[in-house]
C-alpha cells in the first residue's frame, strides 16, 4: 500500500510518500513560500526520488483544515484532483489532528491550536495513541479554549507553532497544567497524517468529488448576511 | 500548415468553474461553465472568499464533465491550458492547482493563459482571425483596446485609468436599486426609455483610454440632487442618460483606432459585449466604414473556458509552455507570444 500525503495548511509545506506504514521519502519546509508555486514541483520530485509514477500510488491523504484558507484550498485542490483523475482513494484528516499526533506518545491531553487573528484560535484537543477527539476541532476565543480546558482538571501539552503567541495567556490559565511540545513537535508532518488517514475509510468517488476543505468557520460575507437575516 | 492539438482549458478567475475541451484552437469539443450567480446574488457582488469556495466545490465535476461531453480520455489530450491571470487570486489558484495535478497525472504540459487574451480568442471559435485586428474588450473587470498584428500579438492601445465599464454598470446599478449583476437590468431600461438624462462623456483628449468614473458620480449626483428637490427619478431614463454616454465613447474611440490602425477586422469581446445597446451601436459605426466587425455568441463573451482553450491553442503552436510551479497572477500583464 502507497500512500501520498500533502498538508498545506499553514505556512510550512510537507509532502510525504510511505509504503506499508514506512516512510519512503517525506518533506516538510518551514518557509513563507505560496504553496501554488511549491506543493506540485515538491510532488514531483518526491516521486521522482523513489522512482514512482504517479499512477503507483494507492491513497491520497490530505490535511482538510482548518487552517489558511488559501493554503487547505491548495492542498485539497490538489489532492482531490489526482485522487479523482487517477480513480485513487482520497482521505481527508484535521490539519489540527495531524500537528497533535507529533505528541500521540504523550500521556494525557495535547491540544493543538492555530491563530486565528483578534484573540481567536482554531483549536482541538485529543488524547492517546489513536488521537481520540476530547474537544473536537472548533474555532473559539483564546479564553474560552482555555477556560474549557481548565474544566478538564488535566496537563495538557500544547502543539503547534503558533502556541508561542498565546504561552502567557495560556500560562495564566492553566498555571503548572499547562506543558509545551519542543519545537520540532510543532510542524505538521505528512508521514503522520497519513498514519491517521489510513486508519480512516476511504470515501466513494461521489464523496472524492464533493470533498471541501474544513474550514470552520464561515466566510465573513455570509457571516454578516446570516447576521443580516435574523434581524428581519 | 498548424499541427492537430487538443487541448483542456480550465477557468476560474472569477465566479464561474468553467473547463472545456478545444480541437486546432477553433472547434468547440465541450464547453462546461458552472456559474456562481445564483449564490452571489444575495451579497450584491462577487466575494472572492465565497467564489473560491465554490471553486474547489465544483472543479473535479466541471472538468470531468468537460471530458465526457467530449468523449475523451485523459491520454489523448496534447496539453491542458488554465487562466492564470489576471482575476481573483484565491479563485485562479484553484483552476491552476487543479490544472497542474490533472497535468502531472497524465504527463501532458500546461499552458498559462491570459485571461484577455481568451476573451479576444473567443472570436476564433467562430470565424478566422484577419489581421491586423482590433479587440474592444469589456467586461466588468476590463474596458481595453488590444491591437493585434498577427496572432499571439497584443498591443494595448488604451484602457480604462479607473472603472471598468462593467463595473461602471454595476455601480449604477445599485444607485437605481438594480439585482447584481445590473448590466443586464440597464440595458433593458434603457431600451424603455425614449429619452435619457444628459451624462458627460469622458474623451480624455487625443488617448485611447477610458474612464467611467466621472459619469458614475454624475449619475448619483443627479439622483441626489432630484431627491434634494423632492423629485422622483425616472430609473428608465437614468439607465438610458448612463448608457448612452458608454455607448458612445467606446464606439468613437473603437472606430477611430480600428482607421488609424486600418484594421481588417474589429471584435468584441468580454462580458459587456452581450449589451444590446453598445452592440447595435458598434455593428451599426463599423457597417458604415466597411470594416468587418464580430461579437461572439453571447455563451463565449461571458467567462468560459473555450476561450482558454482557443488562446492556448495557439500558444501550444508557438511552444509556450508553463510548469508545475505556475502562481496565480492576479495582475497579470496582456504580453505577446508571437516570436516578433
Ligand atoms: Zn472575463
Amino acid at each position: 500500500m502507497i500512500w501520498l500525503g500533502i498538508d498545506t495548511s499553514n505556512t510550512p509545506l510537507s509532502v510525504a510518500i510511505t509504503k506499508n506504514g514506512q516512510t519512503l521519502v517525506e518533506i516538510v519546509q518551514n518557509v513563507k513560500l505560496t504553496h501554488s508555486v511549491t506543493a506540485m514541483p515538491v510532488i514531483e520530485e518526491l516521486l521522482a526520488k523513489v522512482n514512482m509514477k504517479p499512477n503507483d500510488i494507492d491513497a491520497i491523504a490530505v490535511s482538510e483544515g482548518p487552517g489558511s484558507y488559501t493554503g487547505i484550498r491548495i492542498g485539497v485542490t490538489i489532492a482531490k484532483t489526482l485522487a479523482w483523475t487517477l480513480n485513487k482513494p482520497l482521505v481527508g484528516v484535521s490539519s489540527l489532528k495531524v500537528i497533535a499526533s507529533n505528541a500521540n506518545l504523550f500521556n494525557g491531553l495535547v491540544c493543538s491550536l492555530f491563530d486565528a487573528r483578534r484573540q481567536n484560535v482554531y483549536a482541538g484537543v485529543y488524547r492517546g495513541i489513536h488521537m481520540e477527539p476530547v474537544i473536537e476541532d472548533h474555532h473559539c476565543t483564546i479564553v474560552d479554549l482555555l477556560t474549557n480546558l481548565k474544566e478538564l482538571k488535566e496537563p495538557v501539552l500544547f502543539v503547534g507553532q503558533d502556541v508561542t503567541i498565546f504561552e502567557e495567556v495560556i500560562k495564566e490559565h492553566l498555571g503548572e497544567k499547562a506543558l509545551f511540545a519542543p519545537k520540532t513537535l510543532q510542524l505538521p508532518r505528512a508521514t503522520k497524517l497519513i498514519e491517521l488517514a489510513a486508519e480512516k475509510p476511504f470515501q466513494s468517488m461521489d464523496e472524492v468529488q464533493a470533498f471541501v476543505p474544513k474550514y470552520h468557520r464561515l466566510a465573513q460575507a455570509e457571516a454578516e448576511w446570516m447576521k443580516e437575516q435574523k434581524k428581519e | 500548415m498548424e499541427n492537430q492539438n487538443l487541448i483542456l482549458a480550465i477557468e476560474t478567475s472569477c465566479d464561474e468553474t468553467a473547463a472545456a475541451v478545444i480541437r486546432n484552437g477553433n472547434e468547440i469539443v465541450s464547453n462546461v461553465v458552472s456559474s456562481q450567480i445564483a449564490s452571489q446574488t444575495r451579497f450584491g457582488g462577487v466575494v472572492p472568499e465565497i467564489a473560491s469556495r465554490h471553486h474547489v466545490e465544483k472543479i473535479t465535476l466541471v472538468i470531468e464533465k468537460a471530458l465526457k461531453d467530449a468523449n475523451l480520455d485523459p491520454e489523448e489530450l496534447d496539453a491542458v491550458a488554465v487562466t492564470e491571470g489576471p482575476g481573483l487570486v484565491g479563485a485562479l489558484l484553484i483552476g491552476i492547482n487543479a490544472a497542474k495535478a490533472f497535468a502531472f497525472a497524465h504527463g501532458l504540459p500546461i499552458i498559462g493563459v491570459h485571461h484577455i487574451a481568451g476573451h479576444i480568442y473567443a472570436n476564433a471559435l467562430v470565424q478566422s482571425m484577419e489581421f491586423p485586428l482590433l479587440a474592444l474588450v469589456v467586461s466588468g473587470g476590463h474596458t481595453e483596446l488590444v491591437l493585434m498584428k498577427e496572432h499571439g500579438h497584443f498591443e494595448v492601445i488604451g484602457e480604462t485609468r479607473d472603472d471598468a465599464a462593467g463595473e461602471a454598470y454595476d455601480k449604477v446599478a445599485r444607485v437605481l436599486n438594480l439585482p447584481y449583476p445590473g448590466g443586464p437590468h440597464i440595458d433593458r431600461l434603457a431600451h424603455e426609455a425614449s429619452e435619457g438624462v444628459v451624462f458627460p462623456r469622458a474623451w480624455l483628449e487625443d488617448s485611447y483610454d477610458f474612464s467611467f468614473s466621472g459619469l458614475k458620480s454624475a449619475v448619483i449626483n443627479f439622483k441626489h440632487n432630484m431627491e434634494q428637490r423632492g423629485e422622483k427619478i425616472i430609473p428608465e431614463q437614468v439607465a438610458k442618460g448612463f448608457q448612452d454616454s458608454v455607448v458612445e465613447v467606446l464606439t468613437t474611440k473603437t472606430v477611430r483606432a480600428a482607421k488609424e490602425f486600418q484594421v481588417k477586422q474589429v471584435i468584441a469581446a468580454g462580458g459587456v459585449s452581450a449589451n444590446k445597446g453598445l452592440r447595435t451601436s458598434l455593428e451599426q459605426a463599423f457597417a458604415k466604414e466597411e470594416i468587418p466587425f464580430y461579437v461572439p455568441p453571447l455563451n463565449l463573451c461571458t467567462d468560459n473556458a473555450a476561450m482558454i482553450g482557443a488562446a492556448a491553442a495557439s500558444m501550444y503552436n508557438a511552444s509556450v509552455r508553463g510548469n508545475l510551479s505556475m502562481n496565480g497572477n492576479p495582475g497579470m500583464e496582456l504580453k505577446s507570444w508571437s516570436k516578433e
